[in-house]
C-alpha cells in the first residue's frame, strides 16, 4: 500500500506540474500577441524562396516588430497552404490552376497575384559538356527520351542523365508546358527536389542535363544558350529568349493599403527591392528594353 | 459473550474501505486510459489511410495500379502504374538487408561470444549512437558526399567492395572444402591432401576474384544517385537495429547451454554455430524483419539521393540504375495532390501508404510470432 500511495503522489504532481507548463504556455502567446508582434507566413516555391527571403530580411531590419517566416515547399504546397489559409503569402513560380482558383473560390479565398521579378528556366550541363547549344525541340527530344546519348548532339559519348524537378515545382510546370509541350518526360529520367538540388547534381555530374530559374546559374554549371539566344536580363525581359516567365506572390485578396503584408509583396516596386531582385539573380519587372 | 459491535470494530466500514482503494483504483483507470489511448490511435490511423485509399480503387480498379509500370499522374489523361515504384522500393531494401543482415548478425554474435565483456559494453553503445543520426544527414551525406563519389571512383568502390565480402567467403569455403576433399583420401596421405587442396582451392578463388575485381573496377558509374547508392545508406541506417536486437537475443541465450556444449568438448566455433545461434534463431530473425521494415520506411534518403525515377531497370538486376520508391513518391507528389483539385491523385498516394501500412503490419506480426516461438521453446 505504501508503494501505490507513492507512486500516486508522483502521478498527481506531474499532472499539476504539466498543467502549470499549458497555463503558462497559454499565457505567453497571449503576451506575445497583446504585444503587436505582426507575423507573416510565407510559402511556396522554391525559385521565389531566395528572393522572399532577401525581401523578409530587408523587410525585418526595417520594421522589428514584424516577424516573417518563409518556407520553401514547392508552388504546389504553396497554392495549397494559401487555399487551407495556412500561409498569407504564397510565393509560386507559374499561375494558378483553374483548378486551384476554382477550389480557392468555393473555399472564400480569393487569389491575387504580384508578378514580383521575371525569370528565365536555364538549360545547364557539366561545364566539360562541349555542346554549344540547343534548340527548344531538341531539349524536348532529349527530355522525352528520343535522344539518348550526348554524342548525338555533338558531345562526348555518354548516356545523357536527365534531371528533372518533381511535379511539385512551379518551374516543371512551366518547363512543361512551354518546352515539353504536353509530352511526357522519358522513363529514365531522375527528379529531384529543388532548384539547388539540380545544380548539386549537375554540377558533379558530366552527363548530366538538368533546367533551373537563372537565379541558380554561376560559375559551375553552364547554361546553355537557346535557339542561339543566351539567357540573361535583356532577353529574358523582352521576351526573346524562349523560355521564361513571371515569379508571382499570391495574397488573399488585395491586401488592405498601408498594411505589412501590402508593404512586403510591393516591395519589388521601390528601388532596393530591384536591388534585391538583381543581386538573386532575376530580373526585377520594371526592366524594360 | 461477544457482541457484534465488537466484531465489527476490527472490520473497516464500506465506506472506509471504499475510501482506502480509490486512489488505487483511479491510478489503475487513468493509465488504462492512457494505453487505450494508444492502442485507439493505430486504428484511427488504419482506418483514415484505408478511408482516403478505397476511392481510388473504386474509381481506377486494382489493375492499373498492381501491374502498370507507367508513373504520370499529372499528364493529361494521367496512369497510375505503380509496379515499378513497388520494383523500386524492393530493390533498395534488398539491397539494405543484404547489406545490413549478416555484417549485423555477424557483428552481433562477435558482441556477444567472441569479445571481452568490457569492449562490448563500450562497443554496443556506440554502435547504437548511428541509429540517432537523423535521417536527413544520411540523405544529404549521400546526395552530396556518396553520388560524386561513386561518379567518380565507382568502379574502384564496387571492386573493393566484392574483395571485402568475397576473401573471407573465398578463403573460408577452400578450407572447408579441402578438409572435406581431404576426406575422402587414403589416410597417410591425408594431411598432405588437406594442405594442397586447401591452398590449390584458395589460389583459385582468388584468381577468381581478381579478374572479378578488375571487371568491375572498369565499371563507369554514370549517375551517383542510384539504388546502390540508396541501398548501402539504407544498410548502414539498419546495421544498429540488426545488431541490437540479435545481440540482445543472443545473450539471453542461457549460460548453462554454453556451458554445457563446452562441457561436451566442443569448440568456441562448434558452440556458437551449432548451439548459440539457432537458440537465438528467432531473436535473430526478429531482428532481421525489424531491420526490412526501417528500410522499407525510410523516405528521406530516398527521396534525395535514389533518383526517383519510376521505371524498372533494363537488365532488371541493374543496381546502379535510379529507382523511386513509394515512401519518396508519397513524399514528393503530396503538395501536388489535394483532394480539392484531383482526388485520384490524392487517394493513389494513400493507397501507396496503406500498402506500405499493411507491410509494416506484416513484418511486425511475423516478428512478433519469432519471439513468442523463441520464447516457448526457451520456457
Amino acid at each position: 500500500m505504501r508503494g501505490k500511495t507513492g507512486l500516486l503522489w508522483i502521478a498527481g504532481l506531474a499532472m499539476v506540474g504539466l498543467s502549470l507548463c499549458g497555463l503558462w504556455t497559454v499565457r505567453a502567446a497571449e503576451q506575445a500577441a497583446a504585444a503587436q508582434q505582426t507575423t507573416i507566413v510565407v510559402d511556396g516555391s522554391t525559385t521565389v524562396g531566395p528572393v522572399a527571403k532577401a525581401f523578409a530580411e530587408y523587410y525585418m531590419q526595417q520594421h522589428p516588430d514584424v516577424k516573417i517566416s518563409v518556407s520553401e515547399s514547392g508552388s504546389g504546397n504553396g497554392a495549397k497552404s494559401l487555399l487551407n489559409g495556412t500561409c498569407d503569402v504564397a510565393d509560386m513560380s507559374r499561375f494558378m490552376t483553374p483548378a486551384e482558383f476554382r477550389a480557392a473560390v468555393e473555399t472564400g479565398i480569393y487569389p491575387v497575384a504580384q508578378a514580383i521579378a521575371m525569370d528565365g528556366i536555364a538549360i545547364i550541363v557539366h561545364p566539360s559538356n562541349p555542346v554549344h547549344g540547343l534548340t527548344v525541340a531538341q531539349v524536348r527530344d532529349v527530355y522525352t527520351g528520343k535522344i539518348a546519348n550526348w554524342k548525338q548532339l555533338g558531345g562526348p559519348d555518354l548516356p545523357i542523365v536527365l534531371i528533372s524537378r518533381d511535379t511539385n515545382s512551379g518551374t516543371y510546370e512551366t518547363f512543361e508546358t512551354q518546352v515539353l509541350k504536353g509530352d511526357k518526360i522519358g522513363g529514365g529520367a531522375e527528379y529531384v527536389g529543388s532548384n539547388g538540388a539540380v545544380h548539386a547534381r549537375v554540377e558533379s555530374t558530366p552527363a548530366a542535363a538538368g533546367y533551373v530559374g537563372i537565379g541558380f546559374v554561376d560559375e559551375k554549371v553552364k547554361a546553355l544558350p537557346i535557339e542561339g539566344i543566351t539567357p540573361d536580363a535583356g532577353t529574358i525581359a523582352s521576351g526573346r529568349y524562349p523560355i521564361s516567365r513571371p515569379l508571382f506572390m499570391w495574397t488573399n485578396g488585395y491586401p488592405k493599403l498601408g498594411s505589412h503584408v501590402f508593404s512586403f509583396v510591393t516591395l519589388y516596386l521601390t528601388p532596393q527591392g530591384q536591388e534585391i531582385v538583381k543581386k538573386a539573380g532575376f530580373v526585377p519587372v520594371t526592366n524594360y528594353r | 459473550m461477544l457482541s457484534t459491535q465488537q466484531d465489527t470494530s476490527l472490520l473497516m466500514s464500506r465506506r472506509a474501505r471504499v475510501m482506502a482503494r480509490l486512489p488505487a483504483f483511479v491510478g489503475e483507470a487513468f493509465l488504462f486510459v492512457v494505453t487505450a489511448a494508444g492502442a485507439l490511435v493505430i486504428l484511427f490511423i488504419f482506418y483514415y489511410i484505408l478511408r482516403d485509399a478505397l476511392p481510388f480503387f473504386r474509381a481506377r480498379g486494382f489493375r492499373e495500379f498492381f501491374t502498370g509500370t507507367a508513373w504520370y499522374p499529372s499528364a493529361k489523361p494521367p496512369s497510375f502504374g505503380v509496379l515499378a515504384i513497388f520494383y523500386g522500393s524492393g530493390m533498395v531494401t534488398v539491397a539494405a538487408i543484404t547489406i545490413a543482415g549478416p555484417i549485423g548478425v555477424a557483428a552481433a554474435i562477435c558482441l556477444s561470444d567472441v569479445v571481452p565483456f568490457g569492449i562490448r559494453q563500450a562497443a554496443k553503445p556506440s554502435i547504437e549512437v548511428l541509429a540517432a543520426i537523423p535521417s536527413v544527414a544520411y540523405g544529404f551525406f549521400a546526395l552530396v558526399v556518396f553520388a560524386p563519389l561513386l561518379q567518380e571512383h565507382g568502379g574502384p568502390i564496387l571492386a573493393v567492395g566484392l574483395l571485402l565480402i568475397g576473401l573471407p567467403l573465398a578463403l573460408l569455403s577452400a578450407v572447408v572444402a579441402g578438409d572435406l576433399a581431404a576426406g575422402l583420401l587414403p589416410q597417410r596421405a591425408r594431411a598432405a591432401g588437406r594442405g594442397s587442396i586447401a591452398g590449390a582451392l584458395a589460389l583459385a578463388a582468388l584468381a577468381g576474384l581478381g579478374i572479378g575485381a578488375a571487371h568491375l573496377a572498369k565499371v563507369q558509374v554514370t549517375s551517383g544517385t542510384n539504388a546502390l547508392n540508396v541501398g548501402i545508406i539504407l544498410g548502414i541506417m539498419a546495421l544498429p537495429t540488426v545488431v541490437s536486437v540479435s545481440e540482445d537475443s543472443l545473450s539471453a541465450v542461457s549460460r548453462e547451454l554454453r556451458e554445457a556444449s563446452y562441457a561436451l568438448g566442443a569448440t568456441r566455433a562448434e558452440t556458437v554455430v551449432r548451439v548459440v545461434v539457432p537458440a537465438a534463431g528467432s531473436g535473430i530473425l526478429a531482428a532481421v524483419i525489424l531491420g526490412v521494415s526501417r528500410a522499407i520506411g525510410e523516405t528521406m534518403v530516398v527521396w534525395m539521393a535514389s533518383g526517383n525515377a519510376a521505371q524498372i531497370p533494363t537488365p532488371w538486376y541493374n543496381f546502379l540504375a535510379p529507382v523511386r520508391t513509394l515512401t519518396a513518391t508519397i513524399a514528393g507528389d503530396m503538395g501536388e495532390a489535394d483532394h480539392v483539385t484531383g482526388s485520384e491523385r490524392y487517394s493513389v498516394l494513400f493507397a501507396m501508404g496503406a500498402c506500405l501500412l499493411v507491410f509494416s503490419f506484416i513484418c511486425n506480426l511475423v516478428s512478433e510470432w519469432a519471439i513468442r516461438r523463441s520464447e516457448r521453446r526457451s520456457a
